[in-house]
């Protein structure tokens, strides 16, 4: 019960900013044609690569003698970015093929 | 300083969302794409720059790792085939998800002492970690069904069972784990339930469900970077995660609306194989149609629609269609092609691979506007389709796929179906259609059927 208290008042602006953004979400999908889930799904994906910042984060403010965020870290930015550059890319060949009309 | 860069995020943030914006739209949709990865390296540029009052920067590893990251997914991006853009997206979904593992455990590496005031941020970093290794493993196994390597009869007995049994274990670990905060041996465990809980969470649904179950895990990789954005306090984190994650939701939730099943049905995973309605077919049989007369059928007739499915990308038929529908066109035949929202194996997976091959786009014609133009044509070319043109989801309440809304091609006059042989569809279903008195079987390789077709074509055109 503490722990739900300590959530509410430390993270209030988090909390508020979080439920506008998961209606946001809803509102913006909700009318997208079929045609585009599957570049819509992989463009979302991209952006969900954004967790690449933590991991940036994390390295950063990391020692340069602890090799253990070092590792885990490094490794996360490294997939983190397959991610999204990769996402991003392969969503952009897809809706190239859209615009040539 | 501070002021500054929190105003960059609202930037990179407000272009995530026009980014997410243009994209539901085919015209903008292109833009839309370019605008988000534009937030996304402003975001990642800040990352970079941002003073810090800690730490000693490790310049070398983190652009290492971007410059290779970035190499390996230009390379990946630009050689992937159109059709393996499902498997694809999966893989680089499940990257997200071991991303976020790998921050989570390396962040709760570093809680030492932890006081009764981190207990909050202890929790979304626990959470973060089973969220994201779900979304790791359940990725890999979606790719692997999607590719073939897990093969769809692999199942877990018992699965529900199994899956509640493991989703009860992890809360009562955790909340273990908050009670003892210092040691990690708790933290191991709970990573390998959640990891395995990802791969029995996928495995038993069917392959045809693959879409939904991609959404699903993309939104949860969506939520696990929320979730590290709270951990960092960092707002392009928190609302790009929640971005995706809302929006994974809702797009999961089209999906189960376009084959009119619930969400629950999809995740219990005993859609197909031994369906009700399996025993009768044995003593039916099917009408072959061979080349010669395929062609004048094709060549005489006033409208004809290809519907597509997952066949057509399995043979790279696409550009094959899109000349037969010149050939038809120069001899005043009109070609159009029905797309089912969830034919082949994403939703929309159809409309790519035919924009791939030049089709026009105004010449494909979704479920509502394909049941309209189907009766009046004269014949349908079904190019390696199956579940989404079974009439059983009209008329026979004993299948399992009753009341999805399906291409009514019946109504047409006549049917072709060209498919490898007589083996039942992706869910495991069989279908009526191919023994209906209207419909006759073109046998083969579905490129090398149509490419036969067109040479027949071109000696009567």
């Amino acid at each position: 019960m503490d722990l739900i208290i300590q959530i509410l008042t430390n993270q209030l602006t988090i909390l508020f900013a979080l439920i506008m953004a998961v209606f946001l979400g809803f509102e913006l999908i909700s009318k997208v044609p079929t045609v585009l889930h599957t570049p819509l799904m992989s463009g979302a994906n991209a952006i969900s690569g954004v967790i690449i910042i933590g991991s940036i984060v994390l390295v950063r403010s990391s020692g340069s003698e602890d090799y253990v965020s070092l590792g885990l870290g490094s490794l996360a930015i490294l997939l983190g970015t397959i991610n999204v550059v990769g996402g991003h890319a392969v969503t952009n060949r897809m809706l190239q093929m859209f615009r040539k009309k | 300083m501070t002021a500054l860069i929190n105003l960059v995020y609202l930037i990179c943030v407000s272009l995530f969302i026009v980014g997410l914006q243009r994209l539901s739209s085919p015209k903008t949709a292109s833009s839309g794409n370019l605008i988000a990865a534009l937030g996304m390296g402003l975001g990642i540029l800040i990352a970079l720059l941002a003073p810090m009052e800690s730490g000693d920067g490790n310049y070398l590893f983190i652009v290492g790792a971007l410059v290779l990251g970035g190499g390996i997914g230009l390379l990946v991006a630009g050689k992937v085939l159109m059709t393996k853009m499902p498997e694809m997206v999966s893989l680089f979904n499940g990257l997200g998800g071991a991303c976020a593992l790998l921050i989570s455990i390396a962040e709760l590496l570093n809680f030492h002492d932890v006081k009764i005031f981190q207990l909050a941020p202890y929790l979304t970093t626990l959470v973060a970690l089973v969220i994201g290794s779900i979304a790791f493993t359940g990725s890999l196994v979606a790719y692997g069904k999607l590719s073939g390597s897990i093969k769809d009869s692999w199942k877990l007995p018992r699965a529900n069972m199994v899956n509640i049994i493991l989703l009860l274990t992890l809360i009562v670990a955790s909340a273990y784990q908050l009670q003892m905060l210092d040691t990690m041996e708790l933290v191991y465990l709970i990573m390998i339930l959640s990891l395995i809980y990802g791969i029995t969470f996928v495995l038993n649904v069917g392959g045809a469900d693959m879409p939904v179950i991609i959404s699903i895990l993309n939104a949860l990789t969506g939520v696990s970077a929320a979730l590290a954005g709270i951990i960092y306090d960092n707002m392009i984190m928190l609302m790009g995660g929640i971005l995706v994650g809302s929006s994974g939701g809702i797009l999961t939730i089209l999906m189960c609306q376009a084959m009119n099943r619930s969400i629950f049905n999809v995740l219990a995973g005993d859609f197909g194989g031994a369906g009700g309605s399996v025993a009768q077919v044995g003593d039916q049989s099917v009408k072959e149609v061979n080349i010669m007369d395929a062609g004048i059928m094709l060549r005489y007739s006033t409208n004809v629609v290809i519907v597509p499915g997952y066949g057509m990308a399995v043979a790279q038929a696409q550009k094959i269609c899109k000349e037969l529908e010149d050939l038809l066109e120069e001899v005043e035949v009109n070609v159009r092609y029905a797309i089912h929202p969830v034919a082949g194996r994403m939703p929309g997976h159809m409309n790519v691979l035919l924009a791939e091959a030049d089709v026009d786009y105004a010449k494909l014609l979704d479920l509502e506007d394909a049941n309209k133009f189907l009766k009046e044509t004269d014949v349908t070319i079904v190019v390696g389709a199956n579940d989404v043109v079974n009439p059983s989801a009209l008329d026979d309440p004993g299948s399992p796929i009753f009341g999805m809304p399906i291409l009514d091609i019946l109504k047409g006059k006549h049917v072709i179906v060209l498919k490898r042989g007589m083996s039942s569809g992706y869910s495991g279903i069989e279908n009526p259609l191919f023994f209906h008195d209207k419909t006759s079987m073109l046998f083969g390789d579905a490129k090398k059927s149509l490419n036969s077709l067109l040479d027949e074509l071109k000696t009567i055109v």
